[in-house]
């Protein structure tokens, strides 16, 4: 079977989600997910490609849980740094819609990136074309247009995910 | 296990504090693009916050409330990030308060490269 | 349930109810499209915590089935109204 890799990753999501929402491990209950998961693998065959590039191996898995302790640090923080603008009289933003070229390749990092950074500090995707993601900043660090500012702003927006990221997927 | 559920009772306050923080940030933000960041932010963490809450208050509910939460994490971002795509192309207004926009400006470099290429037949 | 949870899980509910409230007033002045399915996005998924508010004070897990399918559709219909606005208005 061709893509039987990304086949199987998909399998096995499912039937994660399916043994978490039905929160039994009854036969029956298994039984009638395996047959439901097994006609949605067939059907939705052909659009499994998202999943390129993923790698099955304990180093990933590791990887995979460091990035998960990663985000919810950097989603309570974005929610302190929400809240605290919100309080402010003064309502202290500088916004801006500001360019970064991202090296993943990959659909579902994408997704992640994507994902990732508008539930994080400031940031929200508005667009993604080609290599560039276009953020609306909340507080926009520096306007000027070079290289310089360019690899500082990709730094400060992506930089931690990104790293991670590309030893999970590639 | 009393101790436990009333863990549980404040993250869900916790949770619902955001929220009304998040409606607030609706009304005080200048624009849509400064209000969806609050509107889709806070309302994510406060559905986090609630679900975590429950899982403390009945833990044999586990994988539904752990299923929703992680849904609400993962489609929220996506909508948003449809929509504001959708109305900054139909050109929803920034505020006065914006300092750059370089998604305007490379969309208006592609339309000119396209007109000029037209132009020379 | 113990007594000092149940009234904490219904003082939160309030705050709740406040702030579907206050997001609904957002939702009627909004003075173009975007910032009224904003507002619509952020009711929904406010009240989804609402929703499974009740279903643990009832002790009814089949709400939280409802809640999900409630979840998924105010999802799609987000994407669609973003599809319609970008290919035509």
């Amino acid at each position: 079977m061709k893509n039987f890799k990304l086949k199987f990753v998909l399998f096995l999501i499912l039937a994660i989600f399916w043994v978490l929402w039905n929160n039994s491990l009854k036969p029956e209950v298994l039984i009638a997910g395996f047959i439901i998961i097994i006609i949605a693998v067939l059907m939705f065959g052909k659009s499994v490609d998202i999943f390129e590039g993923i790698k099955l191996n304990p180093k990933a898995l590791a990887f995979t849980f460091w990035y998960i302790i990663v985000f919810v640090v950097a989603m309570i923080k974005s929610n302190i740094d929400v809240i605290s603008r919100v309080l402010n009289p003064k309502l202290p933003i500088k916004p801006g819609i500001v360019r970064i070229e991202t090296k993943l390749k990959s659909k579902m990092a994408r997704l992640i990136l994507a994902n990732s950074i508008t539930l994080t500090p400031g940031t929200f995707v508005v667009d993604i074309k080609e290599n560039y993601l276009y953020i609306h900043w909340i507080e926009v660090c520096c306007t000027a247009q070079n290289t310089e500012n360019q690899n500082k702003i990709t730094q400060e927006i992506a930089g931690k995910f990104e790293n991670i990221l590309m030893k999970i997927y590639e | 296990m009393d101790i436990l559920q009333i863990i549980g009772a404040s993250m869900v306050l916790i949770g619902s504090l955001v929220l009304l923080i998040a409606s607030i940030g609706l009304h005080r933000m200048p624009d849509a693009y400064n209000r969806i960041q609050v509107g889709t932010k806070a309302s994510t963490m406060s559905v986090v916050f609630v679900m975590i809450g429950f899982i403390f208050i009945l833990p044999s509910w586990f994988g539904k409330f752990f299923t929703i939460m992680l849904f609400v994490m993962l489609t929220n971002p996506i909508s948003s990030n449809v929509l504001m795509r959708a109305s900054h192309k139909k050109g929803e207004p920034l505020s006065s308060k914006t300092v750059i926009d370089n998604l305007k400006e490379d969309e208006e470099k592609e339309e000119l490269n396209k007109n000029n290429e037209n132009g020379t037949f | 349930m113990n007594e000092i949870a149940q009234t904490i899980l219904l003082i939160s509910a309030g705050v709740m109810l406040l702030a579907l409230v206050i997001i609904f007033l957002r939702f009627i002045i909004g003075p173009t499209i975007t910032n009224r399915v904003i507002a619509f996005d952020t009711m929904t998924v406010g009240s989804l915590g609402l929703i499974a508010l009740i279903a643990v004070i009832e002790q009814r897990q089949i709400y939280l089935d409802v809640n999900i399918i409630y979840g998924l559709l105010s999802f799609i219909a987000v994407v669609v109204i973003g599809k319609y606005i970008e290919k035509s208005l």
